[in-house]
């Protein structure tokens, strides 16, 4: 069967530009078939390729003393002592959440599992972060349900537990959700595998699930944006099966085990041209596979649709020659597919071969080195106005705004989502979804692995730089609050069309502000991945560039949740002076649900205070004088203490600012603050001012249900409680 | 101390499993792939959570038909104990070692959380003898299949012959006490002989206070002391 010659026609369909193809004939002084042709659009996609965002990227820092293994490799690794390794990733299935939300999220989570397995670590944490549209968009329900399900369903299954996450709801995300999965592994830091092929003659193996015709040019459908044809693309959404990912898992976590793999990489995006090309390129060698080799479970499989599925589970490794026997046992202990389909070559070439003819011969090379990279044009930011808390603050009683907004989707309790992740299982969860950071035991130890996603997409809409700096700081604060040391960064960029100079410009400044941010605290970029063209009919979401932090507590005796623990304890707040000042209400809740959300300008970050304040909290809480702490976060100061409040089913008594501005006091979100509860106060408050960190009496826990304010005002907080809880239940068994 | 923990593809409780009967005994119990066909003289085998086979079609189904539960069944014909926590309960009803089924959440969710239970009166037993009847004991469940159901003269026969062992009751943690619909609040079952004993909550992740309780420990220790005894 003869197949018709491409032109720039075919490669337009598969994403390709003009340019793109002229430079495809270039380097291969002749016109590539169907199968080539797939392969350069895939590892020339945005997905594959950062083509408009690498120029970007290259700014972050990733280079620290306890970095192992920066960007390049399948995960970041950085070294938590005692010779061990955490190793991470965070992964967007933004597309194929919102075509198939089950699914789309479940393979999202196996994705990013396998990123972390495949470097030699067994996966011990997850975490996500979400995006939603309108909680009254008529999707919603569908894919909130679908998501939350198929995180749990892959999740729960493979059992490693789910310890954190975050999720927003906004009318920007109504036609592209972003499902963003982050795991975190723990190896030997000695024992780290990579995916740079070696060794001219050694096989090539494939093992795990079998291939079959799901998320053909999925990389490509990731790289596109979405139009009112999206329902086609559903076969483009890969299927995950996660028993077979733990067994996948187990076998290859046991193979590395026996000293016989040499490299390894994962089939992930692009599945077999990816994993292929990267181990091939990153050795400097070629490849030689024979694709009649590769396990299918369809017929009559083309050498474009194998290169091209993104069927799940499945792995790419080179393994000693003599290991082979040692190998295949174990694969077949575990009933999964173990198949030589090819060898390392000195030729720096791909070549398939098929139905005994070749299939496909190109060099790798230009599939990696000559992938474009776009310096896209930004347009002039034009910086939203500083808008002035008198300017739309009313009189109305503190206590009822407090409820307003613990009702709305931004505050509401996420119990009825996290319920649905096994949170315990592998039984070294501390602190599981509900705190500022998840919390879990290395194994066996008193250490623990602290971990965290934020971002705040609305003050990254209204000044990029200073939003990308501040998701940087948000987690950092998460992970100082439980006690533990930020370590390093994993983030994921999720924006609209990069080909609009406005959404460039969030991209380029958002990447500035986090790599300031990163810089100052200490927490180099190690892992990340960009999501772009998350665009429905033209309309961009919010721009989201998540950051997943980890950090590592020596003792875990020492760690804090956000619970005070008993009526008496002072409520204090640091990184806040007494001078009562009006507070920032820009771009914070309040103004969104209160004010009409007017455009204004976010909180500004300083970061020297973020590090100066984060310090003093870890050695506060390392020396055992803090008993509860909360970061002072969306909704502000009181919206904190009514969380802890809420977590202790304690109420507490408030001192009431002297001057300023009541509703900017309260629910202002300034940044670098932290709530806490402790039992010496003026130990505490004696050594902040030592270490030069602000600190400021707010008030007492009681024996009581309710929040008071010296004022009179007061609620409830079963009522804060139920109504917290309430919401969304509501949404999704109404 | 003798004590088996089975291990099927796709269990991912048996560590924890591991570690908690360590943690009591001294010991690290042995664990014993699906595919064996026979077991060494035991005092307790132990069927951890997690998901069998995977779980596509019914929970524990396959898992009912390795050759390892063989075994099992052979060790309990001998007057064997048995446990099954979670996924374990499903393939002990699976096997019909315990009567009944395990059926969808009524919430048609899963569900990871707390939950309180009491200890029931029941017919002698090593998994209930050393605990006091009506002992409150909170622990985590984690299912999607944790809805016990059996027909009427099943359940009123469990309930006649103390075969009750645990049932869901109004605790600290956020939400309904049942958690997931089973009939009579049935958290827990134990054989007619008392010594095969199944239930949904999960004793191994509750058995220290940084892990959020130690009533599972009591749990498992209240077993193994009336094991050895």
């Amino acid at each position: 069967m003869s197949e018709p010659e491409m032109t720039l026609d075919n490669a337009a369909s598969m994403g390709l530009s003009a340019d793109e193809w002229k430079l495809i004939l270039k380097r291969l002084e002749r016109t590539p078939n169907l199968c080539e042709l797939g392969i350069f659009s895939a590892m020339w996609s945005e997905h594959c390729s950062y083509k408009s965002s690498k120029k970007w990227l290259k700014t972050l820092p990733v280079d620290g003393p306890m970095v192992i293994d920066g960007p390049g490799e399948n995960a970041g690794a950085v070294d938590i002592g005692d010779g061990l390794a955490a190793i991470f990733k965070i992964e967007s299935h933004n597309h194929p959440s919102y075509i198939e939300p089950y699914q789309g999220a479940a393979t999202g989570v196996g994705g990013i599992l396998r990123d972390v397995f495949t470097m030699g670590a067994r996966p011990v944490a997850l975490l996500n972060a979400l995006r939603f549209g309108a909680a009254d968009h008529e999707k919603t329900r569908h894919l909130l349900g679908g998501v939350v399900s198929g995180i749990g369903g892959y999740g729960n299954c493979i059992g490693i537990p789910t310890v954190g996450g975050e999720v927003n709801f906004d009318a920007s995300y109504n036609g592209n959700v972003l499902v963003n999965a982050m795991a975190v592994g723990l190896t030997h830091s000695d024992r780290i595998f990579r995916s740079a092929a070696t060794g001219p003659g050694n096989p090539i193996i494939y093992v795990g699930a079998k291939t079959g015709r799901d998320g053909i040019h999925g990389a490509t459908m990731a790289s596109a944006e979405f139009s009112d044809e999206t329902e086609s693309k559903r076969p483009t959404v890969q299927v995950g099966d996660p028993f077979t990912g733990k067994l996948l898992m187990e076998a290859c976590l046991e193979l590395m085990g026996s000293d016989s793999v040499l490299s390894i990489q994962d089939m992930g995006a692009a599945g077999l041209t990816s994993s292929s090309v990267e181990m091939a390129s990153k050795g400097g060698l070629g490849m030689e596979i024979d694709l009649d080799l590769v396990p299918t479970r369809e017929e009559e499989m083309s050498a474009y649709e194998l290169m091209l599925s993104e069927s799940q589970e499945r792995m790419l490794m080179v393994i000693k020659p003599d290991a082979t026997r040692r190998a295949r046992e174990i694969f077949d202990k575990w009933n999964l597919d173990f198949m030589p389909i090819g060898r390392v070559t000195e030729t720096g070439r791909l070549v398939l071969l098929k139905d005994g003819a070749t299939a496909c011969d190109i060099p790798i090379k230009p599939l990696v080195d000559d992938a474009p990279e776009y310096d896209r044009p930004q347009a002039k930011f034009v910086s939203y106005p500083i808008v002035e808390s008198r300017a739309i603050t009313s009189d109305a009683p503190i206590s009822s705004i407090l409820l307003q907004l613990l009702k709305t989707f931004d505050l509401a309790s996420r119990r009825w989502i996290y319920e649905q992740y096994d949170s315990q299982v592998m039984a070294d969860t501390l602190q599981g979804p509900g705190g500022d950071a998840g919390l879990i035991r290395v194994h066996g130890s008193q250490r623990g692995l602290a971990m965290s996603t934020d971002c705040t997409p609305r003050y990254v809409e209204a000044d990029p730089h200073n939003g990308g700096a501040q998701a940087v700081a948000e987690a950092y604060r998460n992970i100082c609050a439980v006690g533990a040391r930020p370590l390093a960064i994993t983030n994921n960029l999720n924006f609209g069309n990069p080909e609009k100079p406005e959404i460039m410009t969030q991209m380029a400044q958002s990447v500035i502000g986090m790599g300031e941010a990163a810089l100052a605290l200490n927490t180099p970029v190690v892992s990340g991945n960009v999501s772009l063209y998350n665009e429905t009919d033209g309309q961009a979401i919010r721009p989201c560039p998540v950051v997943g932090m980890v950090g590592v507590i020596n003792d875990i005796a020492t760690a804090v949740g956000i619970a005070p623990t008993a009526s008496g304890q002072t409520l204090l707040v640091i990184g806040q002076d007494e001078d009562c000042n009006d507070g920032w209400l820009g771009a914070s809740l309040y103004a969104r649900h209160i004010a009409g959300e007017p455009l204004a300008a976010p909180p500004p970050v300083s970061l020297e205070a973020e590090r100066k304040t984060g310090e003093f909290l870890q050695s506060q809480i390392g020396a055992g004088t803090i008993i509860a702490a909360h970061d002072v976060s969306d909704g502000g100061l009181v919206v904190a203490i009514a969380e802890m409040c809420m977590a202790a089913g304690l109420g507490a008594t408030i001192i009431s600012p002297n001057g300023g501005n009541a509703h900017g006091w309260a629910f202002g979100e300034d940044q670098g603050r932290y709530v806490i509860a402790t039992d010496d106060a003026g130990v505490v408050t004696n050594a902040a001012k030592t270490a030069d960190v602000n600190i400021c009496l707010l008030g007492v826990i009681s024996a009581t249900d309710e929040l008071k304010f010296d004022d009179g005002d007061a609620i409830s907080i079963s009522k804060l409680i139920s109504s917290a809880e309430a919401t969304i239940p509501a949404l999704m068994n109404g | 101390m003798r004590i088996a923990i089975l291990i099927f593809p796709g269990s991912n409780c048996d560590r924890d499993m591991m570690v908690a009967i360590e943690k009591l005994t001294g010991r690290r119990p042995s664990l014993v792939w699906h595919k064996e066909s026979c077991l060494d003289p035991i005092d307790l085998a132990i069927i951890p959570g997690g998901f069998s086979f995977g779980d596509y079609l019914r929970c524990g189904a396959l898992a009912a038909r390795s050759p390892v539960i063989d075994a099992v069944l052979d060790h309990a014909a001998r007057g064997g104990a048995v446990m099954g926590v979670c996924n374990g309960f499903q393939i002990l009803l699976e096997t019909r070692l315990l009567p009944g089924v395990l059926v969808k959440n009524a919430g048609l969710k899963y569900i990871c959380r707390n939950i309180t239970m009491d200890v029931c009166e029941t017919v002698d037993s090593p998994f209930t003898r050393n605990l006091e009847v009506g002992a409150r004991l909170t622990m985590p469940v984690a299912h999607n299949e944790g809805n016990y159901f059996a027909g009427e003269d099943e359940l009123a026969r469990l309930n006649d012959n103390g075969q009750i062992a645990f049932r869901y009751v109004d605790g600290p943690a956020h939400g309904l006490a049942n958690p997931n619909g089973s009939s009579l609040d049935i958290a827990g079952i134990i054989s007619a002989n008392g010594r095969v004993m199944g239930m949904m909550p999960h004793p191994e992740r509750a058995i220290s206070p940084e892990l959020g309780g130690s009533d599972g420990a009591k749990l498992l220790q209240g077993c193994l002391e009336a094991l050895v005894s």
